[in-house]
């Protein structure tokens, strides 16, 4: 994060850093300060605006056409830095002849399977690897099991030859490919799908590309402005090829900066609390796929593989030794059978669907208010209605724990508290300077947290709550037999315990495991490179490994930054060991030489025959620049000395994804899921590959080619306030933060509220196909209605972080959005879709139900109806 | 007042300024009425006290009574009023911990604590007839009289700072209309002081006797009514608030009973009932220009205008160019 | 009263006071340029020193619900949403009585030109005339006390509640105050306010019980991008008009300093800014004196006034009847 003052420019798109990430914004100021351009893409004027140099308003829902725009104006002037391009890219590598284009096939890639709605990829392969390429069914249940999040860390398996054009002229070679793609992103095309200006494009093309280079970088940030869409894996994929055309990957004040929503939010994926992941992004196993210990590791590492995934088995071994202790052992594969195992799409929406099924008995919720804070709330609400127990764990009587009594559906009849039959549990939590641990935060920064003071009465940390309770169950299990309690029994479940109440795990003691052990003497690990496969390491999570190293807690080290250089390496811990900014052995050329002074960080020292610098280099350490591998090697030994992203499958950086995606090998423009336009570029409308749930109680407002998208004609998008923090749990129940944004608001625009007759301070409510919500209206120049394919197009913004608990209440914004789902990580799309906007309140009480349903008459979603996933007409059938 | 007729350009615009979604910038102050009230009773009890020495000197003990008691009875109300306007009313004693000559309230409080013993022993003499001709109340009984003298000079040597200290009283504050008029205020509260004095003497005191009072009115309307004109109409900008709205009424309706008053103790001094009314008249007058003033005041603070456009002028008087053109 | 510029004029307020071997004058430099609107102040303010809350009102003054400084507010966040080229920038600030703008009722008319999102040949962000780009801005400024080198709430109190530290800031003592409600009108910023239901006057106190033991003020604590910058005030004044100097040489020449100008009408702020507008569209006096600079003139005149008094009584008492 502190390496954005090392930028020359810094292009923040998708994210409202100053109001959601005031503490890292003071980043972006001070590298403002040393004379860096800042410049944000927002469908919306914000803090964040406010205080950059240009401010470029954009549809929401376009930003693919925006950034494709981008790579076209880099390309069709061939401003890439060609060096870096060719050495660090797979700009040269030669694809499937094959491949065809959505250029050619109206908004399809080759291969889609209209049975499925997945593609099979096979032509999407580097030439020669065509039996490399998942088929439709497995792409199918990558969609369903969001296997795309396992590449967090790494790039999907490749072989290690490829097809090469070193002159980048081969029509099929990458680089031709991607100009062809993006060829149709003109500035006339950006001004008509995004509503920018020929001339505000200008400035940030011309920004961008003169702050990238040899001599000085650029910075992209995004939030979930970015990834919250049906596309939007996509969307990173996009900034991501910029940055490296432009070369700004892996350099200093470069690279792609994922700025994330809570404390500790890139921790829960690193040590995740996801249903399809394991600690250190490995795969939670799947009932066919991984039904044995082998093919799980081997669906991992891929035998031939280049790159350090190939030790895969160390980290899967030391995991299940962490899990199971002597009981696992190499006769049982490390105790592989106690995994559970998952048989398709358990995500959060699924469950919720489920629940309102009657399929799901019990829910355990920790530090979510699903009843506000998630997307179509209704069914939240409804399924969390419809379970035996509910367990909430939270620091206040949130929405989740008292919805059966006060919730929007009791007001409209469809839940009645006294025959809610969900027993609602809830156990009061400590806050977070009640208990100590650490946050992983945006920059993959582990930061160790001391306990201030004990947790009040009947408050107990997270730590403590599982701790006890995986006790308890074993108590409660001993004298079971079963075989589905083995995995119980056979947990290595012993913490030293501590605190005023003598009960408190050890959190140093965890975080030590997380590191690693040897099995033997028990000292700590320094690294993940001492991983062994034969049980005699265990590894909570790989990734961590070197966070306990010496025995001495690294992520507690509080050096201050005057005290040290920018690179802070005393200040917490980062993984992988400790290097904060990764793949930077981009950050010198070829030959390992610093591409310039200006933006040395590191290289190679010829003289000690090692990498050096002011981060610890992502390289092996004497590697050097001039190593080839032979052509047999495996592993990290395939890797030669300018490969510099060691864990893709070939170590570079691809412009083209050959694989790992679900939706395409190159980003193209879809519209999202719910608009008010048809797609100006295909005749595909929206991602073709998209989850949706098809049943009467998830709709969708209609779009496009579809009939009654005039019934939702206005775009909405909702997000966060500084002074709230997401379902308003923390900030709703204090007086100093409800004060300063006391009620739920709308925000419009004078064109829009003179359209509809919206006063100032007076009420309106919104409407869509899930529910109709009412706000206090704030008419405000900020948003700016845009002109889109000839028609303008008016947008509203509304805070999500309002409920029915609190000291200040008001609807939840998050009622509003339905359930339509980017397919390779299963995040819903929440940042934009299509509403109604109403002077007035709402109705209340049943008369609400009747509104709705008019409503959703009109829109002809009366009988459950759901749009076709691809809308390319037939006249394509034969070509793809 | 519409803003609707103000487009339809049936009005002169007003003069435009900045301000921050038309907030106050100073505060408006936080006293009630309480401190109007007091402006007047202030007054009173000083011009009292002024009739009332005068009438000790000079041999008119019917209007040294009433001017004595009415000083004494405008005092304890004046106390009642200073002390239930402060937000801890049970730490008025703490107003005795300093004396500040750059707070005029800590001025005033010195002021009134010195009339007050002066006005208080005055008041107490009226009360030696009532006591036994013998005995250590006996003593007290001829023993009274003088010192009543002594207090009633007194309380006469400070009256008249107590009359106008309220005038800088409110005139040291950031509040625009206060503020600009302190060159007036003075002689504003200094001529309703008499004029309430006299009035009150008028009242009280026989009409043989209250030649002086009647003088002393009449004086005292002179002086507030050239005083008062000043200050609603020299000041420009900030002189708008004594015209406007309640303020304005007030002092509007203070002008007539002054010059009604005036006029009966001019002409109908021989009647006791003509003077009886006119000095009623005066003093209602000073009620409603201590009350006219305080709420000019208020408004001035309220409208961020007042504070604002004079200041724009100021500095572009300043530096030599027009600071908000048309 | 020490020195002749004990009411008016420069001065170093502490020495003045009668503090021996006073330390450095301490202050805030308020730098709204890379202001983030975040509040973080006004609730480290409240955290700290345990204010209580100011009631849960949406005033639509953009995003600004405290509404300036009170006694609840000793921190407080300003926000000026200026939709038009700089000339009508201006414009958009003013209001006139009558157009409604008070909390709660809709803001002034927009004066033309601007954007109102109808069909034109125009696009957003661009007007007539192709060269000159609208000047969106959003600007914030968290407004405090200013601890007057002058300070008339301090010189008009009548109890000694109100005091100047050793540090040149001015604090009540909330154990004298007896809510006399002096200093509040006399306060040329509008700062200082009477606590409802508490009855005394509260302030910022420039977290006089964390300065002394060496700590930064709450806010400044808090401040993430430094737009709150506490420290020895003449310091301050000089990385001001750096900083003032750079933005100029960026071409942001509406940048100005106020309050930090000895020679102004309270003797300079000991808490001063850095404006991209005019005071005024921020709610600050554009040429604040302090009221005490015209007491002498005022009690001479009162003086006046009651010689006349005394006269007129003396003329009265002349007369036969």
């Amino acid at each position: 994060m502190q390496d954005l003052v090392n930028a020359d420019c810094i292009i923040i798109q998708g994210s409202n850093m100053a109001e959601a990430h005031p503490v890292g914004f003071q980043w972006v100021m001070e590298a403002k300060a040393r004379g860096a351009t800042v410049i944000h893409v927002d469908p919306r004027f914000t803090r964040t605006s406010a205080v950059s140099d240009d401010f470029l308003p954009i549809r929401a829902g376009s930003d693919i056409a925006f950034l494709g725009g981008v790579v076209n104006h880099i390309l069709t002037r061939g401003l890439d830095f060609r060096e870096y391009v060719l050495a660090y890219t797979n700009a040269a590598t030669i694809v499937n002849a094959n491949f065809k284009d959505t250029e050619d096939l109206d908004g399809l890639f080759s291969g889609y399977d209209d049975e499925t709605h997945a593609y099979d990829t096979s032509t999407w392969q580097y030439e020669g690897h065509e039996e490399h390429g998942p088929g439709a069914a497995e792409s199918h249940v990558a969609r369903e099991t969001a296997a795309a999040q396992q590449h967090e860390s790494h790039g999907r398996p490749l072989p290690t030859q490829t097809l090469r054009d070193e002159t980048l002229q081969h029509p099929r070679c990458v680089y031709q490919i991607l100009k062809r793609h993006f060829a149709r992103y003109t500035p006339e095309v950006v001004e008509r799908v995004c509503g920018v200006s020929r001339e505000d494009f200008a400035t940030v093309c011309d920004a961008w590309t003169r702050n990238s280079g040899r001599d000085r970088t650029t910075a992209l940030v995004y939030s979930v402005g970015w990834t919250q869409h049906s596309v939007g894996v996509q969307y990173i994929r996009t900034g991501a090829i910029i940055q490296l055309l432009l070369g700004n990957m892996g350099r200093p004040g470069g690279g792609v900066l994922a700025l994330r929503g809570h404390a500790s939010i890139q921790g829960s994926t690193d040590i995740p609390t996801l249903f399809n992941l394991l600690p250190g992004y490995l795969p939670m196993p799947h009932h066919e796929q991984h039904e044995t210990y082998r093919q799980w590791v081997d669906a991992i590492r891929h035998p031939g593989q280049k790159g350090f995934w190939a030790d895969a088995g160390a980290y899967c071994a030391s995991l299940l030794k962490a899990y199971f202790g002597e009981n696992a052992t190499a006769d049982n594969d490390w105790g592989y059978g106690f995994l559970p195992r998952i048989t398709g799409d358990h995500g959060t929406y699924r469950t919720t669907l489920d629940m309102i099924d009657g399929k799901v008995k019990g829910y355990f919720l920790l530090g979510q208010n699903p009843a506000i804070g998630s997307a179509h709330g209704r069914a939240q609400r409804l399924g969390m209605a419809n379970l035996d127990w509910l367990v909430v764990r939270d620091l206040y009587l949130i929405e989740s724990a008292t919805f059966w009594k006060d919730g929007p559906e009791v007001a409209t009849g469809e839940i009645v508290p006294e025959d809610c039959r969900t027993e609602v549990f809830f156990l009061p939590a400590a806050s977070h300077v009640e208990k100590e641990g650490t946050f992983t935060q945006t920059q993959r920064v582990l930061q160790w947290r001391e306990k201030a003071v004990e947790p009040p009465e009947d408050c107990r940390s997270e730590l403590w709550f599982f701790y006890q309770l995986g006790r308890l169950v074993r108590d409660k299990l001993a004298g079971s037999t079963l075989g589905r309690d083995r995995a119980v029994h056979a947990l290595a479940w012993t913490y030293p315990v501590g605190g005023e109440r003598h009960d408190e795990p050890s959190a140093e003691a965890v975080l030590r495991e997380i590191n690693g052990y040897d099995v033997e003497t028990g000292e700590a690990l320094p690294g993940y490179l001492q991983l062994k496969d034969d049980g005699s390491t265990a590894c909570g999570c790989w990734i961590y490994s070197g966070v306990f190293a010496d025995g001495v807690n690294q992520a507690a080290r509080r050096k201050p930054g005057r005290e040290q250089d920018l690179t802070a390496a005393e200040w917490g811990w980062a993984w992988p060991m400790n290097r904060r900014i990764m793949y930077n052995r981009a950050s010198a050329d070829p030959e390992g030489r610093p591409w310039s002074a200006r933006k040395a960080y590191v290289w190679w020292d010829p003289d000690k025959g090692e990498w050096t610098g002011k981060d610890i280099p992502d390289f092996e350490k004497t590697k050097p620049p001039t190593y080839r591998p032979p052509e047999d090697a495996t592993g990290p030994a395939a890797l030669a000395g300018d490969d510099p992203f060691i864990q893709q499958g070939d170590g570079k950086g691809w412009l083209f994804a050959p694989g790992g995606l679900i939706d395409g090998p190159m980003p193209t423009h879809y519209e999202p899921v719910e608009s008010p336009v048809r797609n100006p570029l295909y005749g595909q409308q929206a991602n073709p590959t998209r989850k949706v749930y098809d049943r009467s109680d998830s709709l969708l407002n209609p779009a496009p080619p579809e009939p009654h998208a005039e019934v939702f004609p206005y775009v909405f998008s909702t997000s966060r306030l500084t002074e709230h923090h997401t379902a308003g749990g923390m900030s709703r129940q204090l007086a100093y933060l409800s004060e300063l944004q006391p009620e739920m608001f709308i925000e419009v625009s004078p064109a829009l509220a003179d359209e509809r007759g919206l006063a100032h301070l007076g009420w309106a409510h919104v409407v869509t196909a899930r529910a109709a919500i009412e706000a206090r209206v704030l008419v405000t120049e900020r948003m700016r209605p845009l002109r889109v394919d000839d028609r303008m197009i008016h947008q509203v913004w509304l805070p999500y972080h309002f409920g029915f608990a609190g000291l200040v209440t008001g609807d939840a914004a998050n009622d509003l959005i339905g359930i339509a789902l980017d397919p390779n990580v299963l995040i819903q799309e929440s940042k934009v879709g299509t509403c109604d906007v109403r002077p007035g309140r709402r109705p209340v009480g049943p008369a609400l139900l009747g509104y709705l349903a008019d409503y959703r008459r009109r829109a002809g979603l009366d009988n459950g109806h759901h749009a076709p996933l691809r809308t390319v007409p037939a006249r394509h059938q034969g070509e793809s | 007042m519409s803003p609707r007729r103000r487009d339809d350009g049936l009005m002169v615009p007003p003069v435009e300024f900045g301000s921050y979604y038309g907030r106050a910038v100073v505060k408006a102050p936080a006293w009630h009425h309480d401190i109007a009230a007091y402006l007047f009773t202030g007054g009173l009890a000083a011009g009292s006290a002024l009739l009332a020495a005068g009438a000790d000197l000079t041999g008119r003990p019917a209007l040294r009574r009433a001017g004595r008691s009415t000083a004494l009875g405008a005092l304890l109300a004046s106390t009642y009023f200073l002390v239930n306007d402060l937000g801890r009313p049970a730490r008025f004693h703490h107003m005795l911990r300093v004396a500040k000559p750059s707070s005029p309230m800590s001025m005033g409080t010195w002021i009134l604590s010195g009339f007050g013993a002066g006005a208080g022993v005055a008041a107490a003499a009226e009360a030696a007839p009532l006591l036994p001709q013998h005995g250590v109340l006996g003593l007290a009984r001829r023993a009274l009289p003088p010192l009543g003298t002594v207090g009633g000079l007194a309380a006469a040597a400070t009256a008249p700072a107590l009359a106008t200290y309220t005038a800088v009283l409110l005139a040291d504050t950031a509040t625009p209309s206060w503020h600009e008029a302190y060159p007036d205020l003075p002689f504003v509260f200094a001529g309703s002081a008499m004029a309430a004095a006299g009035g009150a003497g008028m009242l009280l005191a026989p009409t043989a006797e209250a030649g002086p009072a009647r003088r002393l009115a009449l004086a005292g309307a002179a002086v507030d009514l050239a005083a008062a004109r000043r200050v609603e109409h020299g000041m420009g900008l900030v002189s708008e608030p004594y015209r406007q709205g309640r303020a304005g009424a007030y002092l509007r309706g203070a002008r007539s009973l002054t010059i009604a008053g005036a006029a009966g103790a001019l002409l109908g001094g021989r009647s006791r009932v003509l003077s009886a009314l006119s000095g009623l008249a005066l003093m209602g007058a000073s009620v409603l220009t201590r009350f006219g003033v305080f709420e000019a005041g208020i408004e001035s603070a309220k409208d961020p205008r007042y504070t604002v456009v004079p200041q724009r002028e100021r500095l572009g008087q300043r530096d030599g160019r027009t600071a908000l053109e048309p | 009263m020490a020195g002749p510029n004990s009411l008016y004029g420069p001065l170093d307020p502490a020495p003045d006071a009668g503090y021996v071997d006073a330390p450095p004058r301490m202050g805030f430099f308020t730098d709204t340029s890379v202001c983030i609107g975040c509040k973080a102040c006004e609730v480290a303010c409240k955290e700290w020193n345990g204010v209580p809350d100011d009631g849960f009102n949406l005033l639509g003054m953009s995003y600004d619900n405290t509404g300036g400084l009170s006694a609840n507010s000793w921190r407080a966040v300003a926000f000026i949403e200026q939709p038009m080229p700089r000339e009508a920038a201006v414009t958009a600030a003013m209001t006139q009585q009558g157009t409604g703008t008070e909390p709660g009722a809709a803001p002034a008319p927009r004066p033309e030109p601007q954007f109102l999102g109808m069909p034109t040949t125009e696009l957003p962000g661009r007007r007539e005339g192709h060269d000159e780009p609208t000047d969106f801005r959003w600007l914030m400024m968290s407004n405090v006390c200013k601890h007057c080198t002058h300070a008339a709430c301090l010189d008009v109190c009548p109890t000694g509640a109100l005091l100047r530290t050793e540090f040149g800031t001015v604090v009540v003592q909330e154990d004298i105050c007896n809510g006399c409600g002096y200093c509040i009108s006399a306060c040329p910023y509008g700062v200082i306010d009477q606590r409802k239901g508490d009855g005394r006057a509260w302030k910022c106190t420039l977290c006089y019980d964390r300065i002394g033991d060496g700590l930064m003020p709450a806010c400044a604590q808090a401040c993430p991008t430094q737009s709150i910058q506490y420290g020895e005030l003449d310091e301050l004044r000089l990385r001001a008009a750096d900083r003032v100097a750079t933005l100029h040489e960026r071409g942001e020449t509406s940048a100005r300093l106020y309050g930090h100008d000895p020679d102004d009408g309270v003797g300079g702020d000991g808490a001063f800014f850095l404006l991209l507008d005019e005071p005024e569209v921020y709610g600050l006096p554009p040429d604040p004196v302090v009221t005490t600079r015209d007491l002498p003139a005022m009690w001479k005149r009162a003086g006046l006034a009651a010689l006349a008094m005394g006269a007129a009584t003396v003329v009265a008492f002349l007369g036969r009847s």
